[in-house]
């Protein structure tokens, strides 16, 4: 099964609407409720950091019998130096993004925690692509 | 301690899923930052937070937290209101701040989730 989400950039009112589409997804076809949470916090969090440094993404979700695959692949400023970016505290974020409660250099750490497998792939001034991977045996 | 009795303690009133009034809650977790929200392994807890945007609804359903309770006289906007009965949440609104709040709910026996 595949799912499709088209993000735009700074529109915090729908930030979280793949998510909580996949969440939907995932009660239905009955997968365990502890992997369901660690899918969507990473997707949650992956989908809110598109909302506040990107332009636009589109983030498809690969939900198999093994394993749930999420592809975010974003238009945007794209990540200079990703090991710093992976920083527990290590922000770039807007003072709008803080107000929504974000921005606390907290994103991509818990992603990695939360995922089985992550890859980043970024372009300065061209985008991000984040792939998830977590396993459901 | 039930959803009513949390509501009475912090002199506060329920403003979304009052039929689950008496659904009881074990745990709590206050923050207004909400990447420390999505940290949290444990579901079912009692969001205490000031933070009011449509943001918090959606954090709180991620985090698999199904009752927030908006301190410091926050309130939830019609659009949170509607996202958080769309998912079956219950919401309460106190005019204490989030640290009276916070105490007068552990002292009366709601455990930290760490």
């Amino acid at each position: 099964m595949q799912l499709t989400f088209h993000v735009q950039g700074g529109d915090f009112t729908r930030a979280g609407d793949a998510a909580s589409q996949v969440k939907k997804t995932l009660k239905l076809l009955n997968i365990d409720p502890g992997i369901t949470k660690r899918v969507v916090v990473a997707l949650y969090e992956a989908e809110v950091n598109i909302v506040a440094h990107a332009c636009r993404g589109v983030i498809t979700a690969d939900i198999d019998p093994e394993q749930i695959r999420l592809r975010l692949e974003d238009e945007g400023p794209g990540i200079a130096d990703i090991e710093q970016a992976m920083q527990r505290g290590f922000s770039t974020a807007s003072p709008k993004v803080r107000e929504m409660g974000f921005g606390a250099g907290m994103g991509l750490p818990n992603i990695l925690e939360n995922a089985d497998r992550l890859d980043i792939d970024s372009v300065v001034g061209k985008g991000t692509t984040l792939t998830i991977t977590v396993a459901l045996q | 301690m039930t959803l009513q009795e949390i509501a009475r303690l912090v002199d506060g009133e329920i403003v979304c899923g009052a039929e689950r009034a008496q659904e009881v809650i074990e745990y709590g977790f206050a923050s207004d930052l909400m990447s420390d929200v999505l940290t949290q392994k444990r579901s079912n807890f009692l969001l205490i937070t000031g933070l009011a945007n449509i943001q918090t609804i959606r954090t709180a359903e991620i985090s698999d937290a199904q009752y927030i309770l908006f301190v410091r006289r926050k309130k939830a906007t019609p659009d949170m209101l509607k996202l958080a009965a769309d998912n079956d949440m219950t919401l309460i609104q106190s005019p204490f701040s989030m640290f009276k709040a916070a105490g007068i709910l552990y002292s009366a026996g709601l455990k930290p989730v760490y």
